[in-house]
């Protein structure tokens, strides 16, 4: 049996940004990570890094990330392959800009200027190969996209340089209060300590349950489409009002289309599925937005796998019943560009016991309706 | 658009037409989808073509035979889909495919997967040099357009293929510099206590290696044994041929063309992405898929025949593809169960008997470890760059599996989708960590199976609309 400090369960992003704050803060840290890093969600992500059109309730927190994305090097020692080209959601009809018109209005209100209205010709001259029809678009120029494999290698190795200690293939079946400590269990050992982070994405609502915390949890399979290697074509992320598409171009070359177009996934089993009519839609909308790219190839597509909330927004926060233990998952397909400022957060929680960032409206309790009927 | 059908068959082949021609036999309505633009896989490929021709009769008997075979499956009353492409099968069975650049789905009460087998992916350094192909490749070319190589050959390799090729290209009128054969020589002495049973099952496949054998010989060829290294050389293309032997020989020369194959391995990729069971055959280094002895796998309602079950030949293709159709018929409802295991019971004892050489051959021409575990230069994945010295570099790092390496190297990342390095880096890996090949694993398969273009993927989704 191993005792520590604090215990983070699950070793995608989230896990090891929380793990990689918490050790920078002189916390010993353990991850128990059922299969490897990045196994999941985290190694499924098409790694956009976007503040763009997010619910009011994420905006603080994800400007913020924003601006850790952009000197990601001094944190994590590389810089994960971050490229702020920028991302825009594109109006087809002049009817949509009505609707781009009223989000830019709903953000002023705000106080907020990360995102801006562009016409034909600004379109145009920041992606030449969009389709004549697209008429405008609101963009957010500092947004970009990273590189997902070289994100988790960096977190990783970050992560280690601080002390924190990774345990593959250690899934925990079973958590248990031992005194003012928590004792988990994998197949193969045990390890206590006093505080818990349960950042186990599709799995998160099984670890909550553990410690009494009933916290109802959907999932989503998010399919990705990924292409054969063609010349420059863009450089920022696009989107469209009222279609389910990411549309990027990797630095490898490779068109990378995703949007949250639903696949389906046996959590218990492990495995997801493409579901190849559904995802005709993105490969319909890449085109009519591309139209040169209906030719190129196809080389690979997946779904990945992660919990998805009733509201669509993350759960970041204090268990309301279990002491020590704090909540990091249901990023319902966004969680990536997050990843950064929510390890700071949980940090704050774990070693503070509060934190300044807005999370109030991501707290568990909101999700949890037995309580909110006792 | 969408269609239903009793059965559905991928490749026509030996094993898909001797399967559709049985299923017909039974009265269901059968569709064959096949690649190619005529009839009769890999091994009979163009065979109606070219039946008749001086052609035929340089290419050999076992060829001719092919063409039997194809008449009796057009004549069968199966739908027959030729040049389409499955690029994505799921539970169901359902089967989506391409065919001159519209997709369409084809629903099916079962599936036969009879897509046979590929050739066992062998870096060496300098494979990836213009010049250097496989002795498959050659001798597509040599069946469907006759192409005969202007320069003298180099053939290096293992197992009957290369053998039968230059025995072919030999009464082609072409010319070889060399043969290497790279038959580990402990092969033979493994292989002789299994002779027995192979010369009283089925005598007539080592009488056919025998003549090859022969041909050579009585045409001067020039045969170096033992060859345990090969190494292509060359600027833009291949200029030299590097080789040592395993008692220490070596010599560099010049060569424009160089053959090169392995031995061949069971196409995987179809039963990987539906997640059906797989075996590891520890004697030839493959995986296979799980099978019971009507051909079934592991996921309900589909079955595979041929090559793709395990290296047999033609003639056990097919009786793989027959005994599979009656177990599917009786599924199906349109035969009695009694009777389908009476009439298996002979295909078996038949499939018995032509599989009786296989266990000489396996130890025979077991491959070498350099085929496996090739040396640090080698390219191990061709499409992303990625050498075996940074496949091994990887294994140093925590203990990872196939699809972490993938992740951080990007080895089976580009437009191959793992065919040809997922062999390679399990075997690197296995070799590194000390694990066997099955704990590493192989890459997870992810659709689609063929390269489909992004807008044959959009008028699927067109085509829904206007329905």
């Amino acid at each position: 049996m191993t005792r520590t400090d604090t215990l983070v369960i699950g070793g995608g992003l989230h896990g090891l940004s929380a793990a990689l704050h918490l050790a920078r803060a002189g916390r010993r840290v353990i991850i128990l990570e059922r299969s490897w890093v990045g196994r999941h969600a985290s190694g499924a992500s098409a790694a956009g890094v976007r503040t763009l059109n997010r619910d009011p309730a994420e905006i603080p927190i994800s400007l913020e990330s924003m601006q850790m994305w952009h000197r990601i090097a001094a944190i994590v020692g590389d810089d994960c392959g971050f490229h702020a080209y920028g991302q825009m959601r594109v109006a087809e009809h002049p009817h949509q800009v009505a609707a781009l018109e009223q989000r830019l209005a709903a953000m002023r209100r705000a106080g907020y200027g990360h995102e801006e209205l562009i016409d034909r010709g600004e379109l145009r001259r920041l992606v030449p190969a969009i389709a004549p029809h697209c008429t405008a678009a609101l963009v957010a120029r500092n947004d970009g996209a990273a590189d997902p494999h070289r994100t988790l290698a960096a977190f990783r190795r970050a992560a280690e340089a601080a002390g924190v200690e990774i345990r593959e293939g250690a899934g925990v079946i079973g958590i248990e209060r031992q005194g003012a400590d928590w004792r988990a269990r994998t197949p193969a050992r045990e390890v206590t300590a006093p505080v818990i982070v349960n950042a186990a994405g599709a799995w998160a609502g099984k670890i909550a349950a553990m410690v009494g915390d009933d916290i109802p949890l959907g999932v989503k399979a998010s399919m990705m489409i990924v292409t054969e290697r063609i010349a420059p074509l863009l450089k920022p992320v696009v989107g469209a009002v009222g279609r389910s598409l990411s549309f990027k171009q990797s630095g490898q070359g490779t068109l990378v289309i995703g949007g949250g177009l639903q696949g389906s996934a046996d959590v218990e089993a492990q495995r997801s599925f493409v579901h190849f009519r559904e995802l005709a839609k993105g490969a319909r909308a890449a085109s009519e937005l591309f139209p040169s790219v209906g030719t190129v190839r196809i080389v690979r597509t997946w779904a990945g796998m992660e919990a998805k909330t009733a509201d669509l927004l993350p759960v970041i926060g204090a268990s309301p019943t279990a002491p020590g233990v704090f909540h990091s998952f249901g990023y319902s397909g966004h969680g990536f560009q997050l990843v950064p400022v929510v390890g700071a957060i949980i940090a704050d929680l774990v070693v503070h016991g509060g934190t300044n960032r807005h999370i109030a409206g991501l707290a568990p309790e909101r999700l949890m309706p037995r309580r909110a009927a006792a | 658009m969408s269609r239903r059908v009793d059965l559905l068959v991928v490749g026509a082949g030996p094993a898909g037409m001797a399967g559709a021609v049985m299923a017909r036999r039974h009265g269901l309505d059968v569709l064959v989808v096949d690649e190619q633009p005529t009839p009769g896989g890999q091994i009979w490929r163009n065979v109606e073509a070219v039946a008749g021709t001086r052609r035929a009769a340089l290419l050999g008997r076992s060829y001719a035979k092919g063409r039997a075979a194809v008449a009796r499956f057009r004549a069968s009353g199966a739908g027959y889909a030729p040049e389409t492409q499955v690029w994505q099968i799921e539970p169901g069975p359902r089967a989506y495919m391409s065919h001159g650049g519209a997709a369409s789905v084809v629903e099916a009460g079962c599936l036969m997967l009879a897509t046979g087998a590929q050739e066992r992916p062998a870096p060496f350094p300098g494979w990836t040099l213009p010049g250097v192909m496989t002795v498959g490749a050659a001798q597509i070319l040599l069946k469907t357009s006759g192409q005969i190589p202007d320069q003298p050959v180099w053939i290096a390799g293992n197992g009957p293929l290369p053998l039968l090729y230059a025995a072919q290209l030999l009464r082609a009128g072409g010319r070889i510099a060399c043969v290497l054969d790279t038959t580990p020589p402990g092969g033979r002495t493994a292989a002789l206590p299994k002779l027995a049973g192979a010369a009283l099952g089925a005598p007539g496949d080592l009488a056919k290696g025998l003549g090859w054998m022969l041909a050579l010989r009585r045409a001067g060829v020039r045969v170096v044994r033992g060859v345990a290294e090969i190494e292509a050389q060359g600027g833009d293309a291949l200029e030299r041929v590097r080789y040592r032997t395993v008692s220490g020989a070596e010599a560099t020369e010049p060569a424009h063309l160089l053959l090169v194959h392995e031995g061949v391995v069971p196409t995987i990729h179809p039963t990987l992405a539906l997640g059906c069971r797989h075996r590891w055959d520890a004697g030839q280094d493959y995986f296979a898929p799980e099978l019971d002895p009507w051909g079934e796998t592991s996921e309900r309602g589909v079955f595979v025949a041929g090559d793709g079950a395990g290296i047999g030949g033609a003639e056990t293709a097919g009786l793989r593809g027959e005994i599979a159709a009656l177990r599917i018929a009786a599924r199906l409802g349109r035969l009695a169960e009694a009777q389908a295991t009476a009439e298996a019971r002979r295909l078996w004892a038949k499939l018995k008997r032509k599989l009786a050489a296989r266990p000489f051959l396996d130890a025979l021409y077991r491959p070498r470890r350099a085929v496996l575990v090739p040396p640090d230069q080698t390219l191990a994945c061709r499409c992303e760059e990625v050498t075996a010295a940074q496949i091994r570099a990887q294994a140093a790092i925590g203990r990872p599996g196939a699809n972490q390496v993938k992740a951080f190297t990007r080895a089976g990342m580009g437009p191959c989708q793992g065919r040809q390095c997922a062999y390679t880096v399990a075997n690197i890996l296995s070799d590194a960590e000390g694990r066997a090949v099955p704990d590493i694993g192989l890459y997870r398969v992810r659709p689609p199976l063929k390269p489909l273009t992004l807008g044959e993927l959009a008028a699927l989704d067109a085509t829904d609309a206007a329905a």
